[in-house]
């Protein structure tokens, strides 16, 4: 950079308006616009728009069949069921484990914050292999003992809401943890000072304050664990009216032979990245744009 | 403008405040724990224990239950070497086309105006919040069978990098692009003006101002990459020694009740992700420290 500075400028240095006139009107801003639009369009817009091509490719008659069917039905709501269990303890979890975070010193936190990410950059098969050999009724660690104690985590309800309570945890303290140092605790001492509870402090003054960053860590977790599959594929043995979620019964479908099948699972498909879009457009929608420039 | 549901992900808000926050970061305080503070703290790590360190405690003790030779013999045993080498191989490739291509998308996105960017900046996300299995779907219908281009990809090394190519678009753009909006152009001006070439400008000036955003979003991308695994099920086909990856070899092996062999291909994994956390952790810092 020095070497660069210092040698002395060529007689032909331009003046500052001209160098900007000269970078409107350059060849190579062109090109590389070109080549990132031509690049995203084959990687996500084509291949997308081709889904929902493919879902209706037959008319909306099969896709409004494949939604009656009753595997279909009870996937999609097991699904629901237990994407807002995940999404609900993480919430919880988040909110608690952000105001650690920012608000307390304590041996092992900068640990415990950089702990927090590892689901974000771990395999989801290796997920469901951990909690597999943990909770597994027949050689986990606690397994055994859970299930004699009559609960049943590995191949039930419970093991698939850890599986997607795992991969989507840090969603929401990401959210939560710039917000929380940003507001500081001033206000929070002057209504604790005023005499009001610590809960009262949380409800009136930093719940408001956090809302926005919470509601955007809520709803991608929900994105997240609507979608999860390889975790979830794992812990729940995918067995259709009992264990399969909508991701799975996608995979289950698109393997089998018929038209029908593979209708149904392109009409799955496509309902799952409509919410995963919506999710997308409505967190994007609503974040403030702090960084205009 | 940067108004994307991914940035505080890819981002590491503890440990790296974007420069105007700057001041506000030095004023805050912490305190010592309380007794409700230390409950909740109790109650969180008991949870977190149960969920995520415990589970992932066993899969390094699963993986040595067997001794050295048998964890060592797993890793070398020749599918699994072919899968681990294919995974290393093809998530490396596809970082570096995500250093250049992620780069030149940030760039776009920050600096040039064009009717339609704000729905590219929607488009830059969709494959982090599409489930795999549907980014899987969605890859076939382009480069499958029944591709309009007339190409069928479906069942070779191509559908693997693809498949990694699409989940790990957003990371280096979502790194890049915060650091890009805050850097000066008069600084490019002035180099510009003292008569360096846009290509010298952007090697001195530009590159070393974005090179550690350019390095967490290529470490991300390449822990995203070794790891992926939904959406490979219905495209790569899963063929040993040829399109089989490491999350693929793992499953394999925990449906043939193998859980020993399991954890240790999930070990090498699991090690990677936490090298990929404790180099973003160490590069953030130093960000943090030079502002």
């Amino acid at each position: 950079m020095s070497d660069t500075l210092a040698r002395p400028a060529p007689s032909t240095t331009p003046s500052r308006g001209k160098v900007l006139t000269v970078r409107s009107r350059s060849p190579f801003r062109w090109v590389l616009r070109v080549v990132v639009i031509a690049y995203l369009f084959l990687l996500v817009i084509w291949p997308v728009a081709l889904v929902a091509k493919a879902t209706f490719s037959q008319g909306l008659a099969p896709v409004l069949d494949a939604l009656q069917q009753p595997e279909v039905v009870f996937a999609f709501k097991l699904t629901l069921s237990v994407a807002f269990w995940a999404v609900l303890i993480n919430t919880a979890f988040g909110i608690v484990i952000s105001l650690l975070l920012v608000r307390y010193t304590f041996p092992g936190r900068r640990a415990l914050s950089a702990m927090i990410d590892v689901p974000l950059s771990v395999s989801p098969i290796v997920v469901g292999l951990a909690l597999l050999l943990v909770y597994s009724g027949r050689t986990g660690w606690m397994g055994r003992a859970l299930e004699s104690a009559g609960l049943q985590i590995i191949y039930a309800p419970p093991g698939m809401i850890m599986a997607t309570a795992f991969v989507s945890l840090p969603l929401v303290i990401r959210e939560l943890v710039p917000v929380l140092t940003e507001i500081g605790t001033e206000q929070e001492q002057a209504a604790r000072s005023l005499g009001a509870s610590p809960l009262q402090s949380f409800l009136r003054i930093t719940l408001p304050a956090i809302k926005w960053a919470l509601l955007y860590g809520v709803v991608l977790s929900l994105a997240r664990s609507l979608g999860e599959f390889g975790a979830v594929k794992i812990v729940s043995g995918g067995v259709a009216m009992r264990t399969q979620t909508a991701t799975l019964l996608v995979e289950e479908r698109y393997q089998q032979f018929g038209v029908e099948n593979t209708i149904t699972a392109y009409t799955a498909s496509f309902i799952l990245a409509l919410i995963a879009v919506l999710a997308l457009v409505v967190v994007t929608s609503l974040r403030p744009k702090e960084n205009q420039p | 403008m940067t108004a994307s549901a991914v940035a505080p992900l890819v981002e590491r808000p503890d440990a790296a405040p974007s420069p105007n926050r700057r001041g506000r970061w030095r004023r805050r305080r912490t305190t010592a724990l309380t007794p409700v503070a230390g409950l909740g703290l109790g109650i969180t790590m008991l949870w977190f224990s149960l969920l995520v360190l415990i589970p992932l405690i066993a899969i390094l003790v699963q993986a040595s239950s067997g001794g050295w030779q048998a964890y060592w013999d797993a890793l070398t045993s020749p599918q699994t070497a072919a899968a681990l080498r294919l995974t290393v191989s093809q998530a490396l490739l596809v970082t570096l086309v995500n250093i250049v291509m992620g780069t030149a998308i940030a760039w776009v996105l920050v600096r040039d105006r064009f009717w339609g960017k704000q729905f590219l900046e929607v488009v830059i996300d969709i494959p982090f919040a599409l489930p795999t299995i549907v980014a899987g779907l969605v890859l076939l219908s382009l480069y499958g069978p029944s591709s309009p281009l007339g190409v069928d990809w479906a069942n070779t090394r191509v559908a693997v990098f693809l498949a990694f190519l699409f989940v790990t678009l957003p990371f280096v753009v979502r790194t890049v692009q915060p650091v890009l909006l805050e850097l000066e152009p008069e600084v490019e001006e002035a180099a510009a003006s003292l008569g360096a070439s846009r290509y010298v400008t952007f090697r001195s000036i530009i590159l070393p101002a974005l090179a550690p955003a350019i390095t967490s979003g290529a470490a991300l991308s390449f822990a995203r990459g070794i790891s992926e695994y939904g959406s490979l099920v219905l495209l790569s086909g899963n063929l040993p020694y040829s399109t089989e990856v490491a999350s693929v070899r793992i499953l394999s092996y925990v449906e043939g009740d193998k859980l020993t062999e399991a954890a240790a291909v999930a070990s090498i994994l699991l090690v990677v992700a936490v090298l990929v956390i404790v180099v973003l952790d160490i590069i953030s810092r130093r960000v943090a420290r030079h502002v």
